[in-house]
């Protein structure tokens, strides 16, 4: 009998846990990520002959039940075709009972890595702004994403920005109820006390499990927290009370939804007064100022005209 | 640097589990004397390499005492059928084990180290000789609290039990070579050199097929460690636990 190795053997445990295809059309490449709930591999389409990143849930011990939910919603997910919103192509069940979904392979860094590159905050605004548009637009087909994170948000080749792992998203029914979602089914059936997403990115409501109360505000929550990611170096007074408003602790308190914090964003962008900050008259002439820099340059510039010629006009 | 991912979490109550058929915990407890006798021999099969390890790790035990007390364990416990007053809700299989044997090391060692070699107890034949070499080999540049040794030996074992297993049924069903490329591309700790081409060339196969005998390969060496597993916990919450701590990232 051969002695496995440390090394040998976190190899072959490796090995093990590689998500079997052989049921599927796809060819297992290799590991790009593993999180709580997950792993991410890169495998190959044989049929349409391009690379897909699948997403393999920790779930062997679903019913027949719940699987027909889980791919019901994942039909709804893979219906929101917006740019920013990266594409499920296709759902279904390894061997094991593991459920996966696959998805566009997005090349390109994820959000956390970006930030720190030389992005300007504008830039990292602008990026921003584009996360908010693309969880809006989910939200106004009725899907929560309920685990919005930087690790969660690639920004593509050519500086598009993509939001994926739609895998714990939830939809609500046009009551506002909350239906089903592949995750929470996925691990219990009742979802009351389900803690679903990642801790530091997290609405209060999601921490304590109170699933009614998880909506479009628990993701502006999310995005505060993003936001605040973003702004790490010396934010402006106004940044930090946009992302104080998202991750306000009362639902109620925060923006009403992922638009309202664009909206916003878009005029700290446009040096605009924004809903979350109360500006002093100072502050308001020195935005002003700032915005209109150049206006002010050409009246100062004119001013200091009329005063040299009013002195060497005179005789 | 590369960011350290914070894990997206999933809690909440687990719900029911399937029922599992062919674990060696629950049929030790069969009337059928056959099959108890069966389930007795996987048990002691996969678990008394890591508790020989172990007595020599946590308690200090001489080769010669270890030995002693490793027989003595598995010994007593068929004896008085500890094994049967397993309750799988309060907590594995291996940790109840475990348990079992520190109060029966500590027994013994306040008894005076009254177990000797043949003193009247079934004696299993074990090599424990390899043991002793692989204890020699990796126990002293272990960092790991005793428990969490036995862990990790628990789950190296079963690997090697789960390799042994793939061989013979590579060598039962003709397929020698899926086994060869098996061994020389995912066993061997000297394999930088190997590459799929030279497999290729070494087995006279084109890479694309060294390729898909791996692929099927490892899928069957997968379903065996699984069964391994499946055999040796107590019911498929359990055999759910062990395999998403198998399967996670670091072994403890």
């Amino acid at each position: 009998m051969k002695w496995l190795s440390d090394d040998r053997l976190n190899h072959l445990r490796t090995l093990v846990s590689e998500p079997d295809f052989s049921s599927t059309k796809y060819t297992f490449l290799k590991e790009l990520g593993r999180g709580g709930m997950g792993a991410v591999y890169l495998a190959e389409d044989r049929e349409l002959n391009r690379l897909v990143a699948i997403k393999v849930l920790n779930t062997p011990d679903i019913t027949d039940d719940l699987r027909r939910r889980m791919i019901r919603e994942a039909q709804i997910i893979a219906g929101l075709e917006h740019p920013g919103i990266v594409p499920v192509h296709d759902v279904g069940t390894l061997p094991d009972g593991r459920i996966f979904y696959a998805m566009k392979y997005v090349r390109g860094s994820r959000l956390d890595e970006y930030a720190t590159q030389s992005a300007s905050v504008n830039d990292r605004l602008r990026k921003f702004q584009a996360v908010c548009d693309a969880v809006a637009f989910a939200h106004a087909h009725g899907v929560i994403h309920r685990d919005l994170k930087p690790q969660n948000i690639m920004i593509g080749s050519f500086g598009e920005v993509l939001v994926l792992d739609w895998g714990v998203a939830k939809v609500v029914d046009e009551r506002g109820s909350i239906r089903v979602s592949p995750r929470s089914s996925a691990s219990n059936q009742t979802m009351d006390g389900t803690v679903i997403g990642t801790r530091d990115y997290m609405s209060p409501e999601q921490a304590r499990g109170d699933v009614e109360q998880i909506d479009e505000r628990s993701d502006v929550y999310s995005l505060g927290a993003v936001l605040r990611f973003l702004l790490t170096d010396k934010p402006t007074k106004t940044a930090k009370a946009i992302c104080s408003k998202a991750m306000a602790h009362a639902p109620e308190s925060r923006y009403a939804s992922a638009s309202e914090l664009s909206a916003d964003i878009a005029r700290l962008l446009d040096s605009e007064p924004v809903s979350a900050y109360r500006e002093n008259a100072f502050e308001k002439v020195s935005r002003w100022v700032a915005k209109n820099r150049f206006l002010v340059l050409l009246i100062l510039a004119y001013l200091l005209m009329r005063i040299i010629l009013i002195f060497t006009s005179r005789p | 640097m590369r960011f350290m991912d914070p894990d997206t979490d999933i809690g909440g109550p687990v719900h029911k589990f399937p029922v599992t058929n062919h674990s060696a915990i629950v049929n030790a407890r069969s009337g059928d004397q056959i099959t108890r006798q069966r389930a007795l021999d996987t048990i002691l099969t996969s678990y008394w390499k890591p508790v020989y390890k172990y007595i020599r790790l946590k308690w200090q035990a001489s080769n010669e005492d270890a030995k002693d007390l490793t027989q003595g364990f598995f010994a007593n416990a068929f004896e008085k059928d500890h094994f049967a007053n397993y309750d799988a809700t309060k907590a594995s299989f291996q940790t109840f084990l475990r348990t079992c044997l520190d109060g029966f090391v500590a027994n013994e060692r306040k008894a005076g180290n009254r177990l000797k070699r043949g003193g009247g107890m079934d004696h299993y034949s074990l090599d424990f000789a390899a043991a002793e070499d692989e204890l020699a080999f990796h126990a002293m540049t272990s960092t790991l609290n005793p428990e969490d040794y036995f862990h990790r030996e628990w789950v190296r074992w079963m690997f090697t039990l789960a390799v042994d297993a793939f061989r013979q049924r590579c060598l039962d069903s003709d397929r020698s070579v899926h086994f060869q490329l098996f061994e020389r591309y995912d066993l061997n700790d000297d394999n930088t050199d190997v590459s799929y081409a030279s497999l290729g060339q070494e087995f006279g196969l084109e890479p694309a097929t060294v390729n898909n005998y791996l692929a099927a390969a490892r899928r069957d060496f997968r379903r065996i460690v699984l069964e391994k597993l499946r055999e040796i916990t107590a019911t498929d919450e359990e055999f759910r636990t062990e395999a998403r701590s198998l399967l996670g990232v670091d072994v403890k």
